[in-house]
């Protein structure tokens, strides 16, 4: 929200103050305060009111269950058509169309702040885009994105006073109502599959950061989503983990999922479609048009 | 409605391994009504008047003290994102967390009052009103504090926002809750139709605070 210089000058004045409250009261501290205080209250509000704030009533008691079954996953696509994301008054994403095909892995790549977050959030269903629109195919069309994926964003969703099992329960449960095998065999296999096993009756505020990760993205498998939102999923992963998620990956793809990943590893995937975000490089297709398939990131 | 139990076993499970909120209100609770003889001197008919309103307020003040924790740490450790995306409505999960407060914070701060009315000198007899008026009443307390603790999640040392947005809607509650105990204490009938309208507050409030703080939880987290 608040801009850099304005920040620095702020610390500059604040600096000044200091100086100045050693001799006198530093009544400069004082106003440098008032002066940040009114000047980003202003543009809160300001953001507020021209960002139209819309918030999503649609029946959300009756929405339609999600069909585990195999005769509609082979047509899932997401299309994103013209779509405008904007983060208070700077237009991060501008009219940018792509569409994400079942069995494919759609990596988005670019520097930093070129709005991976905010797409993968946007699809997600926190963010209202500006303009466009964001749909499933015909199958979906009255259904949220939300409700047909799974959100790994930067924070894991694990609680420290409970063990990675009983964590790994709980999201089986909530996530998982609707699957047909048992949650002991899900939450087993998942375990397993991240070499968390041994640490199963561990709190979790004591596993390592890595550990936490790999217990987050356990979640994955614990329920049954066609769509896998990942924002920077392989954050404080090693190698060795990093392998183990690539190929849960792989796994999801041949069952005809879907998968969007903000990633700056290529995850060992065969052959992901790029996405590339934010001011094009040299090689790169202009924003706006950027899809731009098989290409190295 | 599998997820619904399932989070409210969660957040009952952790509010008993964490204790540190309820353990905090219940000993707010204590001090507070145990420092009032100590101010106003040990005038008994003064605190047995006084009695029924001092328990009612030291209680709504103790259960705001937890109320900011009810959406933080899940909002701190990523986990309502992703309830947010889950197939169980957000509502239904904010209903959850209201409910999972009530249990862990009404029912025993409603118990811990006739305990606390013994320091007041409070007559014996109105206990069971007493109790049944805040087990009636404290639902509304959790729910519409929802509404509040969603509205304040990310504003920081939101705590004293959260008391000024929320303790307004607490004043029906509040007025009923005492006039029941009155109705009581003078022997007439009156106390059944304050607890009925104590009951519709409560049930008025799990009905629609959940839809208000859902709302209040998306913005927060768009």
């Amino acid at each position: 929200m608040f801009r850099a210089d304005r920040n620095e000058k702020f610390l500059a004045a604040l600096r000044l103050a200091g100086r100045a409250q050693q001799d006198a009261g530093g009544p400069d501290a004082f106003f440098a305060v008032a002066k940040r205080e009114a000047s980003q209250l202003y543009r809160r509000l300001k953001s507020r009111t021209s960002t139209a704030v819309l918030v999503n009533f649609a029946n959300p008691l009756c929405r339609r269950p999600i069909r585990a079954g195999s005769s509609w996953v082979d047509r899932l696509f997401l299309h994103a058509d013209n779509l405008t994301v904007e983060r208070g008054t700077r237009t991060v994403i501008s009219a940018l169309s792509f569409t994400a095909k079942a069995g494919e892995a759609l990596l988005l790549v670019g520097p930093n702040g070129a709005g991976k977050t905010t797409l993968i959030r946007t699809l997600a269903g926190f963010i209202t885009p500006a303009a466009g629109t964001i749909s499933l195919n015909a199958e979906f069309t009255d259904q949220d994105v939300a409700e047909a994926c799974h959100y790994v964003g930067h924070l894991t969703g694990i609680k420290a006073n409970l063990t990675a099992e009983q964590n790994l329960v709980f999201w089986a449960e909530y996530l998982g109502a609707r699957e047909s095998t048992p949650i002991e065999d899900r939450v087993h296999d998942a375990l397993s599959h991240f070499g968390l096993s041994q640490l199963a009756d561990y709190p979790a505020g004591l596993l390592s950061a890595g550990q936490k990760r790999r217990l987050g993205l356990a979640r994955l498998s614990v329920a049954h989503r066609p769509i896998w939102l990942l924002d920077e999923p392989t954050v404080s992963l090693d190698a060795a983990s990093t392998d183990l998620l690539a190929k849960l990956i792989r796994k999801h793809l041949a069952n005809n999922g879907l998968v969007i990943a903000a990633t700056h590893l290529p995850l060992g995937l065969e052959d992901p479609t790029y996405l590339r975000l934010g001011p094009a490089p040299s090689t790169g297709a202009a924003p706006g048009d950027t899809l731009s398939g098989g290409g190295a990131p | 409605m599998t997820g619904f139990w399932a989070l409210l076993k969660r957040d009952l499970t952790l509010a008993v391994r964490e204790g540190s909120a309820l353990g905090t209100a219940l000993g707010f609770y204590l001090v507070v009504v145990a420092m009032l003889p100590l101010g106003l001197g040990p005038d008994l008919k003064l605190l047995s008047r006084i009695a029924p309103g001092v328990l009612w307020i030291a209680l709504l003040l103790a259960a705001l003290l937890s109320l900011p924790r009810m959406f933080e740490a899940d909002h701190e450790d990523g986990s309502l994102e992703v309830m947010a995306t889950a197939p169980l409505p957000l509502e239904l999960a904010v209903a959850a967390k209201a409910l999972a407060h009530w249990i862990s914070t009404g029912i025993p701060l409603a118990l811990m009052a006739p305990v606390l009315g013994l320091m007041l000198n409070l007559d014996i007899t109105l206990t069971p009103a007493l109790v049944g008026t805040m087990l009636a009443g404290t639902p509304a307390i959790s729910f519409l504090g929802s509404v509040g603790a969603a509205l304040t999640l990310k504003a920081r040392r939101g705590g004293l926002l959260l008391a000024l947005l929320v303790l307004p809607l607490y004043i029906p509650t509040l007025i009923f809750g005492i006039s029941a105990i009155g109705f009581a204490s003078l022997g007439q009938d009156g106390l059944s139709a304050s607890l009925l309208i104590l009951l519709a507050i409560s049930v008025a409030s799990v009905a629609a605070a959940p839809l208000a703080s859902a709302a209040a939880l998306r913005l927060q987290m768009s």
